[in-house]
């Protein structure tokens, strides 16, 4: 699994390309946290994500609960259909925002 | 119904194992007729179950050995994982409320969620535990 990171429109985007499982999870969740604790408003895309177990998952869950409370905003873009298929089985699919592209995300924004 | 066994492999307790589970489970869905869903499926509840010992059965210890074995018949294909760590409270692991979102504890839920039947104990003589997964086949 590979991590890469940009900024754009007042976002750190993150991109995840591969599988997201337990053999990498707490890099991902250090990343993201790392993120956020720079006060970042985080967008984490998962179109090039061909796998993601639980622990992905809750790493997810833990960004979006830790930029809550600090006020950030965070959102997933892009979100491939095998992590899609993994959200909705754990009923997120409705809980984190979930944009089609940075664009949208930004236009939405206003 | 003559069952028939697909594969019987045996691996360390390892995360960077977890790939190899995934294809193993993949190829054998496709061997017995799986649609990608479904097929897919199957990868997660799997992954997930040999995550839960991993990291709850072994508690992270590498040294742990896992025997996943794959069997099917005309109705059904079914998983069994063996562990040999200490015997798990089987009382702890049940699924939780999804409506409290937090990080974790979802593994349980994923495999109730897609297996048809699920069954877990401890092996005879005091140490290991044992979990059996069954998914139906659509004919």
């Amino acid at each position: 699994m590979n991590i890469q990171s940009r900024e754009e429109g007042g976002y750190a985007i993150v991109e995840f390309d591969g599988d997201v499982d337990l053999s990498c999870s707490p890099e991902v969740r250090k990343f993201l946290l790392r993120c956020l604790a720079e006060k970042q408003n985080l967008l984490v895309d998962l179109s090039k994500v061909s796998y993601i177990d639980s622990s992905g998952v809750a790493c997810l869950v833990e960004g979006y609960q830790t930029a809550k409370n600090k006020k950030l905003k965070f959102g997933l873009i892009g979100v491939s259909e095998a992590a899609m298929s993994v959200l909705h089985l754990a009923r997120l699919d409705k809980v984190f925002p979930i944009h089609a592209s940075v664009a949208a995300c930004l236009q939405k924004d206003g | 119904m003559n069952e028939k066994r697909l594969f019987e492999v045996r691996f360390p307790a390892a995360p960077d194992r977890l790939y190899m589970v995934r294809m193993l489970v993949k190829r054998a869905a496709g061997i017995v007729g799986c649609d990608k869903q479904q097929s897919e499926r199957l990868v997660i509840a799997v992954n997930e179950a040999c995550m839960n010992i991993i990291q709850h059965a072994y508690r992270g210890d590498d040294t742990g050995e896992i025997v996943l074995e794959i069997l099917n018949n005309d109705s059904q294909i079914q998983f069994r994982l063996t562990d040999f760590a200490e015997p798990v409270d089987l009382a702890s692991v049940k699924p939780r409320d999804l409506d409290d979102v937090r990080p974790g504890g979802l593994g349980t839920h994923f495999i109730r969620e897609i297996m048809d039947e699920c069954e877990m104990g401890h092996l005879e003589g005091g140490k290991g535990n044992y979990l059996r997964m069954v998914k139906k086949l659509a004919n």
